[in-house]
């Protein structure tokens, strides 16, 4: 099963996300955003950072991960591209993001994703896998 | 492809009626400006559904609007106008305003004609890409302290000219004078600040561009005197918005505002619409953010034309003010404004939302600058890379769409498609062979931008011209063109 695929969306950039646990669905959806904005090919982690966040339901969990990664990316400088989420119930998330700063891979970078949205946004069981639709500002 | 099924019935050779009774929720008719042949090309996507939805906001007046460069967004429609009734609880959308918000385009002359500039492209457009920063995440090299930056937050382009960024006389010729009153720097969070620290001077990326162009074609010779063009003459656009802050502003309410719809009872399709009462302490509060960020890009619009001044300075050896180097206009075309307007003879405040979308006032409106009082107001439509941009005025007419207009090609094809349609090309070799230089630091903007992944800019400012929402004034082709 693929990671993710790209729909069509004509202003912005959207993703169709697999996972056969939710875990692997949020590790897989900050995945594919890493993969839009930097060429992650060959990249070796070298920093790892842990999160802890809290919402209201799936969705808006895995807005504000995504959302969180995307905060990080923009202040830290650190294109990141190993994920693992350690605990995740409907109001919880813990993980690690490890990754590597922009520093000298600024030839990487591809697309300024501006934020994720919540359009259409909803997490989708399937006989025995997961997906979700993520649409990104660019 | 998926083709709407909705209905979309015609109301005129410009104006197309999506039906009240189409959907639950909805209050007001959706009304698409368009043509016969751009309508079929919105049914392709999402968004006269997007339309639709839009018509579900609370005290939403007339109609959900959208302007021929419609296309499918998250949330609102791009190219979407809603206005709302303040007093009738009326609600303000972060997500139809936008990310970027105050994302917008401003044009600047010069006394230079196209013989003056091709012998120096190349040198002109390399320096431009040089000295401007841009592409994903790029840094400027105006540094500001969080007490600073809260003041430019505030006085918007003013802050800028205070601290060396251009001149007085260029706020004048701003949208709002470069500052909306009342913003409130209080409600910008931490990250925002942190997210727009370093991002003051510089261009973005995507479809953010500084062009060189020369003027190519003349309708309004009067308007074109006011404002000091003819034929052959070169300008310069900028495309730009609020980077990273705004990005965060509206990212941080519209997940507040998710909360805000069982607090205020307000039902809408899809949590991307999420909205407040303009009146309530939410809808203030994002107000006087939204007004931050769209401070934030006007003093950075402001700072990045006066980088480019001082590159023209450099190639021709001439000061900024010998080149006639006089700013036309700046306009906003994402955001949301207190707007007073007549409704069936009572005057009433209303907050327009201008999602992709520009404000275009009509001539003798109190708020445009002394020497555009019978013009109208000036409107900048950026085309695609490839064609052309143009030069418009706002009209009394365009009253009917709360004085709103197109705010450009619009997007046809997604990127993805884009970038399929451009395998195995060069769109910088094609362009060059059209006597246009790209360049850009995006590894896949040049297909992602190409001219075939946009509408034909002549068509969607035909049908605002036709609909007597503006007024051609001249038309612009490119010569040189940075991308971030």
């Amino acid at each position: 099963m693929d990671r993710y695929i790209q729909f069509s969306h004509t202003s912005d950039i959207g993703v169709r996300v697999f996972g056969q646990t939710l875990e692997e669905l949020f590790e897989n959806a900050a995945f594919a955003m890493f993969d839009i904005i930097a060429d992650l090919d060959g990249i070796k982690s070298t920093i790892t950072q842990e999160f802890e966040l809290t919402s209201q339901n799936y969705e808006e969990l895995l807005k504000a991960w995504l959302d969180e990664l995307l905060y990080n990316f923009y202040t830290k400088n650190i294109i990141f591209n190993k994920f693992e989420i350690v605990k995740l119930s409907e109001d919880f998330i813990s993980a690690k993001a490890s990754g590597k700063p922009v520093a000298d891979n600024r030839n990487r970078l591809k697309t300024e994703i501006k934020a994720t949205t919540y359009y259409n946004l909803k997490i989708i069981k399937k006989d025995d896998y997961y997906e979700v639709d993520i649409v990104f500002d660019v | 492809m998926q083709i709407w099924q909705g209905p979309i019935e015609k109301i005129d050779d410009y104006r197309w009626r999506i039906p009240k009774s189409y959907m639950t929720g909805m209050r007001v008719d959706g009304v698409i400006y368009a043509d016969d042949r751009m309508i079929e090309d919105v049914r392709t996507d999402k968004a006269a559904q997007q339309v639709a939805d839009v018509a579900t906001l609370p005290g939403i007046l007339k109609y959900s609007l959208a302007m021929p460069d419609i296309h499918w967004g998250y949330g609102f429609p791009i190219g979407g106008v809603a206005a709302t009734d303040i007093e009738a609880g009326g609600v303000i959308s972060p997500g139809g305003v936008g990310f970027d918000i105050n994302c917008g385009v401003r044009l600047v002359r010069t006394n230079l004609k196209e013989s003056d500039v091709r012998p120096k492209l190349k040198e002109l457009v390399y320096a431009l890409y040089n000295d401007i920063p841009a592409g994903v995440g790029s840094k400027g090299d105006i540094k500001v302290t969080e007490k600073e930056e809260r003041k430019l937050l505030v006085e918007g382009s003013k802050w800028a000219v205070d601290h060396g960024y251009g001149r007085q006389d260029d706020l004048e010729y701003t949208e709002e004078r470069g500052a909306i009153k009342d913003a409130l720097p209080d409600k910008v969070s931490e990250r925002a600040y942190e997210r727009g620290k370093h991002q003051s001077g510089t261009l973005g990326s995507g479809n953010h561009f500084l062009e060189v162009q020369v003027i190519d074609e003349i309708y309004d010779e009067a308007a074109c005197k006011v404002f000091g063009l003819e034929i052959g003459q070169i300008v310069m656009m900028l495309h730009s918005g609020s980077r990273g802050l705004g990005y965060q502003v509206c990212d941080e309410y519209s997940k507040s505002f998710i909360r805000c719809l069982s607090k205020y009872n307000i039902e809408v399709p899809d949590r991307q619409l999420a909205c407040a009462p303009v009146n309530s302490d939410e809808g203030k509060a994002y107000l006087g953010a939204m007004k931050c960020a769209a401070n934030y890009a006007w003093a950075n619009r402001q700072c990045l034309m006066h980088l480019a001044r001082g590159v023209f300075e450099k190639v021709f050896g001439m000061s900024p003010r010998d080149l006639g180097m006089d700013l036309i206009y700046d306009v906003a075309h994402n955001i949301a404004k207190i707007e007073k307007y007549n409704i069936n003879g009572k005057e009433k405040l209303l907050c327009v939302h201008r999602k992709g979308a520009t404000r275009a006032f009509g001539p003798d409106h109190p708020e445009l600058p002394a020497k555009y009082k019978n013009t109208g107001q000036p409107v900048i439509i950026p085309g695609d890379m490839g064609r052309n941009s143009y030069l418009l005025t706002g009209t009394k007419k365009a009253e009917e769409t709360f004085y709103s207009t197109c705010h450009g090609a619009g997007r046809r094809l997604s990127r993805t498609a884009a970038i399929k349609a451009c395998r195995g090309r060069s769109i910088a070799g094609e362009l060059e062979k059209k006597g246009i230089l790209v360049l850009s630091s995006g590894r896949e903007t040049l297909a992602e931008e190409a001219p075939e992944a946009y509408k034909n800019v002549n068509l969607v400012v035909d049908v605002v011209a036709g609909a007597g929402l503006s007024k051609k004034v001249c038309r612009m082709r490119p010569l040189g063109v940075i991308k971030g």
